[in-house]
Parts: structure tokens; sequence; C-alpha cells
């Protein structure tokens, strides 16, 4: 039970169901309340502590969908488009959420409508529930004038004419009801109704830090949309780090007049704050923005990020380097996206195809390399290309081949090198051999051809490489 | 207007000269050339060895040139020698990294990027030259134009960084010479190896710098990059006065 001043009046600001049952309302003067009530205890109210916990409660509801709005002093607004599968539709997302809200001990009013308005109206001066698509104006109807969220004069100035309840307003010719009470009331129904959209005010995560820009005029202009990135990653580099934060991913929000939002998204490889790093990987993005008819606002928020690892700078030169490199990396992975970006690290297998893995551009040096003693190609043809091949006794290398209708005459050779199939990773290679066998033609070049089996059991020739080191 | 003064002129002479030297023309004073150890070929360069921080162009000479299987592996062994990680662009997935490790370059330094057309590859090795650091860039193209050529080379004097373009031609195409910023062409071919038997030494390639910006264009034999990435002189054209009596010898 609490109590609020209100002017030189103490009233009742908040009342518990227990009060309620013994006819105790908010609205009522303190003392009325201690007169029907011998022995009342009353509290102050604190409308910063209610509205903190109104925050706390809106983020915990978080859990539903991404965007949740305040509406103070007592409600929450949820948009659960596109989210409401996840809870197996509209009813068991309102019984979850109630059961969960009631397990704490919040009484709540809980309504879901196509529009914010109609929510709001049902839930706060309706029986709450679910407004089936396309039934906004019949749930409107019944619902007193005062549900459209309008201001104090307007509410009783509409009833001293007798109209009472939405449907009542919906019914009137617009023009009138525009001159006499003002462009708010058509403008709040309309909203209600869907007509006009309502924007909410998305309840952000205190733990995420973001920065928001808003233009008096719409920007669009490729020049000004850059200069507003620099100005964002700037502010943004400050607010890591009071935070001891690092960014390792920056969502990048354009507002639209139309209210078609346009984001891009960029990740770092290694956690960065350095503004003027940032800002160019957004650059890189900005040709996916497309403007429309102007930008209204631009929220840059670090979606994902880690806290700050203290580096210890060193007085030599060779340091920078690696930080350097970071930088490339994001910028050639902002391009051309994270799979084509890579180091190749040695695998131990014998067969050529396997002995490369690929691991992040920037993981840490593993100081292995491939045995030094067995020459290979360095052009490797996946897959290996049929020849023709004529060797004077089986195991002797090749006197010529035929490779794409050209015959080469082979002049020196070495091998075989027997590599055998890796039983152990599929049980078709239990059966493959190789013969593997370098050659030099009379030009020079050097070829890499292998025999898939010996040469009584009709092994055929294969151009596995090119070149050699 | 003020009338011009007599003392003027050897103080903008003095200004002229200093704000043109800050120009191209003092790239190679600023980073130190990379020899390669054989004196004729390094005779031949400018500053006595292959510029860092300018663009190289590699072509590969014989039949193979869609594959400039030679060409990568002087461009491997010429990266081997410098110090630094190393971005390669990629044309194709062919490239076998063991073979690069045979070179000397070590896996851990390579950071390889799939830029499957000129036009991606380009930027990214321009990308790539803007950070100082890196030891070289390399770029597998199709062609290079006179402008992108000039712009890779103002960016690599800018961070000292080597760029070296392996031209990989398209089929049926001739290797004709486009105009380049360049410093140097060159163009490495497979040359047969020699040896007692009919087994296998270390391979031989001929090297023709084509073309070199303050040097002279020269022709040579030399035996491939061994683990460390030098090239080496064949052993009978070192010590040519000997070598066709010993021939001789040999086989009598």
């Amino acid at each position: 039970m609490t109590v609020e001043q209100d002017g030189s009046r103490r009233v009742l600001a908040g009342v518990d169901a227990a009060a309620r049952r013994l006819g105790l309302r908010p609205g009522m003067s303190a003392a009325h309340a201690q007169v029907l009530i011998p022995g009342l205890h009353l509290a102050p109210a604190d409308a910063a502590a209610d509205r903190a916990a109104l925050v706390r409660l809106g983020l915990w509801c978080q859990r539903y969908a991404p965007l949740v709005a305040l509406d103070p002093p007592d409600g929450l607004l949820i948009d659960v488009t596109g989210a409401v599968h996840l809870l197996g539709g509209e009813a068991p997302l309102l019984d979850d959420l109630a059961h969960r809200l009631v397990r704490v001990g919040i009484s709540a009013r809980l309504a879901l409508a196509d529009t914010v308005g109609c929510a709001r109206a049902v839930a706060r001066f309706g029986e709450g529930g679910i407004v089936p698509p396309g039934r906004t104006a019949q749930a409107l109807a019944d619902l007193p004038v005062a549900a459209l969220g309008l201001g104090c004069e307007a509410v009783p100035a509409l009833q001293d004419v007798g109209i009472g309840r939405v449907g009542q307003l919906m019914d009137k010719p617009r023009a009138a009801l525009r001159l006499r009470f003002g462009a708010e009331v058509l403008f709040r129904l309309d909203r209600a109704l869907g007509h006009e959209p309502e924007p909410l005010a998305a309840l952000a995560a205190p733990e995420v830090p973001q920065v928001a820009l808003r233009f008096a005029e719409p920007v669009g202009a490729r020049e000004t949309l850059e200069r507003v990135v620099a100005d964002l990653c700037a502010r943004l580099v400050p607010e890591l780090e009071r935070r001891g934060l690092e960014a390792r991913r920056l969502d990048l929000v354009f507002v639209r007049v139309d209210r078609l939002d346009q984001a891009i998204r960029i990740g770092t490889a290694k956690p960065s704050r350095d503004g003027a790093h940032l800002a160019r990987l957004l650059t890189e993005r900005l040709s996916l923005i497309d403007p429309g008819f102007g930008i209204e606002e631009a929220l840059l928020c670090a979606a994902k990020v880690e806290p700050l690892a203290e580096r210890q700078g060193s007085h030599l030169a060779e340091r920078p380097q690696a930080l350097d490199l970071a930088a490339l990396v994001d910028t050639l992975v902002v391009r051309l996206g994270a799979a084509r970006v890579y180091r190749l690290a040695p695998v131990e297998s014998d067969l050529p195809e396997r002995v490369m893995r690929r691991v992040p551009a920037l993981a840490d040096p593993l100081g292995v390399v491939w045995p030094a003693d067995l020459p290979r190609p360095v052009r490797l043809l996946a897959p290996p290309e049929p020849v023709t091949a004529v060797a004077e006794i089986p195991d002797a290398p090749p006197l010529f081949f035929v490779w794409r209708d050209i015959r080469h005459r082979i002049v020196r050779a070495d091998g075989p090198e027997r590599i055998l199939g890796e039983w152990w990773v599929a049980d078709a290679e239990a059966e493959l051999t190789r013969d593997y066998y370098r050659v030099e033609t009379e030009a020079g070049e050097r070829f890499w051809l292998f025999r898939d089996g010996p040469m009584e059991r009709n092994g055929r020739w294969w151009l596995h490489g090119l070149g050699e080191a | 207007m003020p009338p011009p003064r007599s003392s003027d002129t050897p103080i903008l002479a003095e200004l002229r000269r200093l704000t043109g030297s800050a120009g191209r023309e003092a790239v190679s004073d600023i980073y130190p050339t990379l020899p390669f150890g054989i004196s004729g070929l390094d005779a031949a360069l400018p500053g006595g060895g292959l510029g860092r921080g300018t663009l190289h162009q590699i072509h590969e000479g014989g039949p193979r040139g869609r594959y400039a299987a030679t060409a990568v592996l002087f461009a491997g062994g010429i990266l081997a020698r410098l110090d630094g990680p190393v971005l390669w662009c990629l044309h194709s997935r062919d490239l076998f990294a063991p073979a690069l490790a045979r070179v000397g370059l070590h896996p851990d330094r390579v950071v390889y990027c799939e830029t499957w057309r000129d036009a991606e590859v380009l930027p990214a090795m321009e990308e790539g030259l803007r950070h100082r650091g890196l030891a070289g860039v390399v770029g597998e193209l199709t062609r290079i134009g006179l402008t992108p050529s000039r712009r890779l080379q103002l960016a690599a004097e800018g961070s000292g960084v080597t760029a070296l373009v392996v031209h990989r031609l398209c089929a049926g195409e001739a290797a004709e010479p486009e105009p380049t910023a360049a410093r140097t062409r060159w163009r490495v071919s497979p040359a047969p190896s020699e040896g007692p038997d009919r087994r296998l030494s270390r391979p031989r390639w001929r090297l023709d710098l084509q073309r070199c910006r303050g040097g002279a264009p020269g022709s040579w034999i030399v035996e491939a990059c061994d683990a460390q990435g030098r090239l080496a002189v064949p052993a009978i054209l070192a010590d040519r006065p000997a070598a066709p009596i010993r021939r001789r010898a040999a086989a009598g």
C-alpha cells in the first residue's frame, strides 16, 4: 500500500489485492482510507524505484521477443511479431507469461492484439485476452474513450457531448470531430485501429553498449553516412572504454523515414576498440544500405563484446605487426566473407588431398610444417586428370605420357613413392594404392604422376600435380 | 606585387629539391633491396637486389602459363627471405601449400584470401599493401592494367611492402607484355636439369629479367629455390672455364 502527494492531498497510489478487498482504490485520499480502516499501514510511493522495477521486468520480458517497450507507470508493451511460434502460438505464450508472473507475485492483465493501442486498451480497460486478427474495431468499440490514451481534457469533453464509448467515436464524422476536439482524438483513434503507425521505443538492455544519432533532417548521401559512421564509432569507443569492453560484433541500424530499417553487421577477428578501424569496416558495408527517402536515426550497438584484455605495449618495433594483421584480416573478411580468408595448416596424412586444413587467419602460430623430405608439386589438380603413359617394365617410371593430347617425353624420373589409402577414414580406401612418380620432361617441366594400381592389375595413370619445389 | 628578389632563388631551388626528392625517386633509398646472392643477377638490378616496397611482375614462360607453377615458386622463394606475414590472393584453389613450405615459406606466415576474379584480387592486394609489417603481398592475376598497377605501386611505396603479381594466363592467351608501373618484369621458365643418370636433381629455371627500371635486362640459368628460398648458380656454369674439360674427361 503506497501513498503519493497529489497537490495538497495525499492519495493512495498503489493498492494490493488485500486492500482492494477492503474497498480501497487508487486515487482515494489517504485520510479517507485511514478512517475506513483504522491502523492502515501506508508507505510513501517511490516513482523512481517503481520505474526501475518496471525496466527490470521489461528486460525479463525480452525472453519472449526482443522488442519490449515501457508503458509507464505500470505497463509493458511486447512486440511479439514473428516470435509467437517459439512458444507454440499466441495462447500458450500468454499462458506462459501469466503463469510466470503469478509465480513471482505480480498480478497483471495481458492482452494481445493487432495494434499497440488496441492491446493497451484491452489490457487496461477491457478483460484482457487475445483479440483475433482483424477484430480490432470490434474489440475497441465497447471500451470507454479513455482507453485510447487521450489527454485529460479530451475525455470529459467527449463525455459532455455523450460520447463515452470508442464505438460511438468511430461512428462520428471525422471532420466534425477534428473541428471540435482537435487532431489528437483522431490521431489516437487511428493509431489504435492501425491506420497510423505507433513506434515503440525499444528497451535496450543496459549491458549492450550502444550509441545513437538522430537527425533534424533525413540524410541519405553516401558521404554523410560515412561521417555518421565515423561519428558513431568515435562515440562508442569511450562507452566501451568506460565499461572495460572490446567489440567483437557491431550492429548498425539506420531507421528510415518510412520505417523500413536498414542494418549492417560486422564482426572483428580480434576484439577491438579502435574507432577508426571499426568505422572502416562499417564503411566497407555501407553500399548495402538503401537510404530510400532518407534516414532519420542511426543506432550503433556492440552486439557482442569481450572484456578488455590489457595488453602490454612493447618498446620494440615488432609488436604492432600482429595488430596490423588483425585490421587487414577484418577488412578482407568484411569484403569477401569469413570463409574466404584463412591460413593453411599441416595435417598428418599420406594422401595429398588431405594434408592441409584451414585455420583462422589469426590463429596462434602452430609451428609445424609438412615433412621436408617429400618433394611436392606446387599446383595440385583436383581431381587428378587421366593420362596415357607407357613404362618399359612394371614399377619403372614411364617413358612418356600424353596429357590433353600432347605427348611429353620423360627424360628424368624418381619413384615410385607408394601411398596407401587410409582405411580408418573410409572403407573404400582399403584398396587404394598409388605409386607416385616425379618426372621431368625434355623441356625441364616437372610433373607428378601416379598409377592407381600395379601394372599387372591394369593400373591407370593419372596426372596429379605440376611444378615442383 | 612584391618585386622578385634575387635571394629568393636559391631558397626556392632548395625547397623544390626537397619536395621533389620526397617523391618516388627516393624509394630505392628508403627500403633496402633484397639481393638474390647471384652476382650477375644482382648487378643487373638497381641497388644490387630486388626492390622492396615496389611492384614486380612474374610471368611463367613455357607452355604451362595457366598454372604458373614455376612463377609461384619463384615468388615464394623471394617472400621466404623477407620477414613478416604474407598475404596471398588466390585465383583458384589449386595452390598446394606444402610446396611453398619447401621453398622456405612457413605456413604460419601466409594468410590466403580467395579472390576468384581480377576485380577482387586488385583491391585485396591494395588493402594488404597498406599494412606495414607485411613481408609481401602476392596476387595471382590474369592481367593487370596500367592504372591498377600504378595504384599497387603507390600503395607499396607508402608502406614498404613488396608486391608480387603472378600472371596466370587464360587458355590460348599469349603473354604479350602490357605497359604497367611495375619496377621489374620477370619471366621464369623451367629448364632441363643436369645430372649423371636419369634420376632427378635440383630443378633449374631460366630467369629472364625482361624489363627493369634503372637496370639492365638479362637472362640467367639458375638452380631452383632451396629450403631457405635461395637460388644458386649451377655448378657447371659457375666455373665455366673448367666445365668443358671436366665434361670431356667424364665422357672419355
